[in-house]
């Protein structure tokens, strides 16, 4: 389950909040003269603010001759502006105790800090924010420097079962659309990225009237409003659209079977799921709990780990996106019963799209997702997060207060319904990395299954 | 669930302390059971989290792993609460749920909305006597830890390395074992393994109770009595005093694995905390891991990955709290064209600089800095705060030691650490591990792709 939580921390901004019972924060909002999105929760508890700024510049937004150019332009925002070095940047933010952080997807990049509220620290790191996100620079000399240490760590990628499974799901799910390619680009693109190419992508992408500005915690309206104003009036003027290529559905089931010399097979399954504001996604959402969103009471882990004992960690989930994210089944298994622990997870699913949920299934999974509301917005950072999610997805304000509303009302036919029109289980792409060698069914070896149990 | 194996050797972080204890209260049920309450009204939610004082390194050869095979089995049902119920009636609670096991201690937990706590301590005390360990339910879950051991170890180079390093750094102290087992054992565990292991240590008097959130301390306490108060105390074996003798030179091992990239790992005996008020020693270690690697302008990632170019990553990091000793870790990863010899020697140089030249007094004050600013970032974790408390009281210190070990941790002057880096981080204490990368093929190594030609 350890390895599920991080899954889902990592797609945390994409799941959908929920809960009857309970009130979300009252999120203000207004639009900065820079042009710029503002998002703003006024709390005082604690002595520390956060700030976002959020931006239609994820890989997504790569052309083909330049794939990996939106990751590197993002990563290269640190590493020097006018006036402050990388070291200045580095060495600012410490001395005042600003952390310095932020997500990178194929929709949106975004640049976060962390800092106390008391007025010297917080108005040094946020001098140092709003210089960095609007006077980069791009020096030559750190991007061939930062080139070569993405370079590597893209050939260990290279080597790494989980790595060459993720990349080769992608490839196969989305082909050529930017969905579909590593983040960073690969190699060979990598090499030819110049300083001109980041600068013309940032002033591009990075302008202040697609920008969303979320703020959470410790100062007041007037602040935020300066501070909006400040990190977002000397942006570039922009020109570059807010719409991702759309995602063309494959039309034919695949299987990609990859030799590797780790003792488990990591086995990915998926297609194209479901894009932001589509009326299915809240029943897909419900629906996926159950599946295998759900943790212990999951039907996938019920079936492979609970049953079967066959892994440690079995999961399904959505990720929507601008358009239509990855819907991915994923687990790892050791080698000998691989074949065994797909075909359950096929039936698995076969039977759950064809089937449906049942009333008693449906009830459980509304009661966790109503029930833990709270904790989705217990601290400051997940406020943060869902301010920029809001913002750039431009869901209403009342998003979070909505949420579960809606869940209660998912019924069982919804959910068979959704499933039915996004998930395909004779369209999916199945990646296994570390695949054992291929053979019929009748010919397994019963020894293997048992192999290792207690006796 | 149930695994989280936290391994906190290698946590690259300084373990900050608490600005204010004012809000914890605590009371020792009759049983021996501490109960520790920290009131947090920000949010209406709460977690709950036992603590046992038992974890790896209580094991005994040839059963290693049983103490995270136990956590493992603490979900698998009680005398009045069937297999997979604890699970569901948590998240129908909308509840998140997990456990981890360490070298040093066992912990589970759940949060929940404020509401919920009752239920939860009704399920969480009935497991600490109740637990029903059957053969059947024993035989699948060990094939989990097995996959789990795959997918966190075998199957990952940096992981074999470090599980590498612990056995040759401890040739007496039991963290030499691995936390999750050496699958040898593992296959060779049994049911009744994991039952005399649960009748040894789970036990009141051997448990922590922490519940941090929007509770009220008093409420908690009398609903601590009634859900915990009547178990009955079992006396504990008497724990033997482990230790490990100064190690009489340098050790080197290298570790071949399936990857592209080297990994250098230098690790040095050091203390860890026994008398928070008295010790000087470890507070300086501390803050000699921040000086080295604690910021993004710390000396290692500055001098060697920035500016001479020497490593594609470095870092360094030191724990001062645990039951047993401890290490002080530097690690690095060279670039393309730089041997790990050369590495090595860099990062000794860096070490040497300080040793002979100390430090500045504005790297103390950034340290500092981290510290007074992650006291309040803390705060916006609920569960972190409680993790604080918790794992403090199980290694044998009080969660009173915390604001004490700050007001330490503010006093090291840049004179100790010097002492620290001359005294501590010397060659005869030290071991010297290198991951040397293995192509994926299993055949002849780069160097000598001549070979392979001729066939």
């Amino acid at each position: 389950m350890h390895i599920k939580v991080y899954v889902l921390l990592a797609a945390a901004l994409l799941l959908p909040p929920g809960s009857i019972a309970h009130a979300g924060p009252i999120i203000q909002q207004w639009q900065s003269p820079s042009g710029a999105q503002v998002y703003f929760v006024e709390n005082h508890d604690l002595p520390m603010l956060d700030v976002s700024v959020n931006f239609y510049a994820g890989n997504g937004f790569d052309t083909t001759d330049k794939p990996g150019l939106a990751s590197m332009t993002y990563a290269m925002l640190t590493h020097g502006s006018e006036g402050m070095s990388e070291d200045d940047i580095a060495r600012r933010l410490a001395d005042v105790g600003a952390q310095l952080g932020g997500s990178f997807d194929a929709d949106r990049s975004s640049i976060a800090i962390r800092t106390l509220s008391s007025n010297a620290e917080r108005n040094e790191a946020l001098v140092v924010m709003s210089r960095l996100l609007q006077r980069p620079l791009f020096p030559e000399a750190i991007l061939a420097r930062e080139k070569t240490r993405l370079i590597a760590g893209l050939k260990e990628a290279e080597t790494k079962p989980e790595s060459i499974a993720s990349k080769a799901f992608n490839k196969a799910v989305f082909g050529a659309h930017p969905y579909g390619l590593p983040a960073t680009g690969e190699i060979i693109h990598v090499e030819k990225l110049q300083g001109s190419d980041l600068y013309a992508f940032y002033s591009a992408h990075y302008s202040a009237k697609s920008a969303v500005v979320a703020l959470m915690g410790d100062i007041t309206r007037a602040e935020a409003e300066d501070i909006a104003q400040n990190l977002t009036a000397q942006l570039p003027p922009g020109g570059a659209g807010t719409e991702i290529a759309q995602v063309v559905k494959q039309s034919s089931f695949s299987t990609l079977r990859i030799p590797h010399p780790a003792t488990q097979s990591h086995i990915l399954m998926g297609a194209p799921g479901v894009a932001r504001g589509d009326a299915d996604y809240i029943p897909l959402y419900v629906g996926n709990y159950i599946l295998g969103g759900g943790g212990f009471v999951s039907r996938l882990m019920q079936e492979v780990r609970e049953k079967r004992g066959m892994a440690y960690s079995v999961y399904s989930y959505f990720i929507p996106m601008q358009q239509p994210g990855a819907f991915q089944i994923g687990l790892q298994t050791k080698k000998e019963q691989a074949d065994e622990a797909l075909q359950i997870v096929q039936a698995t699913l076969n039977d759950f799209i064809e089937k449906g949920v049942t009333e008693k299934e449906l009830l459980a999974a509304k009661q966790n997702i109503i029930n833990g509301f709270p904790l989705r917005i217990d601290n400051n950072k997940k406020i943060l997060d869902y301010l920029g999610a809001i913002g750039f997805y431009h869901l209403p304000l009342t998003y979070l207060d909505d949420f579960p509303d809606k869940v209660d009302k998912v019924t069982v036919a919804e959910i068979r319904a959704a499933f039915k029109r996004k998930v395909d289980p004779a369209l999916l792409a199945t990646v296994m990395v570390g695949a054992p060698e291929e053979k019929k069914p009748e010919e397994k070896n019963k020894a293997e299954k048992t192999e290792g149990a207690a006796k | 669930m149930q695994k989280v194996l936290f391994r906190q050797m290698f946590v690259l972080v300084l373990l900050l302390p608490c600005l204010a204890q004012a809000s914890v209260f605590e009371k020792t049920l009759s049983n021996g059971l501490k109960v520790i309450v920290k009131e947090d009204h920000r949010a209406p939610v709460l977690v709950q989290q036992i603590w046992y004082r038992a974890g790896s390194m209580d094991e005994n050869t040839g059963t290693t792993g049983v103490a995270h095979v136990l956590e493992h089995m603490m979900f698998k049902g009680t005398k009045s609460v069937p297999r997979g119920e604890f699970s569901k009636r948590i998240a129908a609670a909308g509840g998140r749920e997990n456990a981890f096991t360490s070298y040093d201690y066992t912990a589970y937990f759940q949060q929940l909305h404020k509401d919920k706590l009752e239920m939860a301590m009704k399920l969480e005390s009935d497991r600490m006597h109740n637990l029903v360990l059957s053969d059947a339910e024993f035989g699948k879950e060990i094939q989990v830890v097995m996959e789990e051991r795959r997918l966190r170890t075998d199957d990952q180079p940096h992981a074999l390395l470090f599980e590498k390093l612990m056995a040759m750094a401890f040739q007496e102290h039991p963290y030499q074992h691995p936390i999750i087992g050496w699958m040898n054992d593992l296959k060779a565990l049994s049911a009744a393994d994991a039952r005399t292991w649960y009748q040894r240590w789970y036990t009141p008097n051997n448990a922590v109770l922490v519940v941090a959130g929007d509770v009220k301390a008093s409420e908690v306490f009398a609903m601590a009595q009634r859900y915990y108060g009547g178990i009955a105390a079992r006396a504990l074996p008497l724990r033997k005093k482990f230790s490990e003798s100064p190690q009489l030179g340098a050790k080197r091992f290298i570790v071949k694995a399936p990857a592209e990239l080297p990994l250098l790992v230098m690790a040095y005996h050091a203390p860890t905390l026994r008398d928070p008020e008295k010790d000087n020693l470890p507070y300086a270690l501390e803050v000699l891991a921040g000086v080295l690697d604690g910021n993004q302008s710390a000396r290692l990632n500055k001098n060697l990955v920035r500016e001479q170019q020497l490593a594609s990553r470095t870092g360094a990091g030191y724990d001062s709290t645990a039951r047993g000793p401890g290490l002080f870790i530097l690690e690095g990863t060279p670039s393309e064209g730089v041997s790990v010899a050369e590495l090595e020697a860099a990062l000794r140089e860096q070490i040497a600089m300080i040793a002979r030249d100390g430090i500045s007094a504005q790297e103390l004050t950034r340290v500092k800095a981290q510290v007074t600013a992650n006291e309040v970032y803390k705060l916006d974790s609920v569960f972190y705060q409680a993790m604080q408390i918790g794992q403090m009281e199980s290694i044998g210190l009080s969660h009173m030691d915390i604001p004490r070990m700050l007001l330490k941790i503010r006093a090291v002057t840049a004179q100790q650490v010097q002492d620290a880096a001359r005294d501590v981080l010397r060659d005869d204490h030290l071991i010297v591990g290198v991951l040397d990368p293995q192509p994926l093929d299993g055949k002849a190594k780069r160097s000598s792709e001549g070979d392979r030609h001729a066939h």
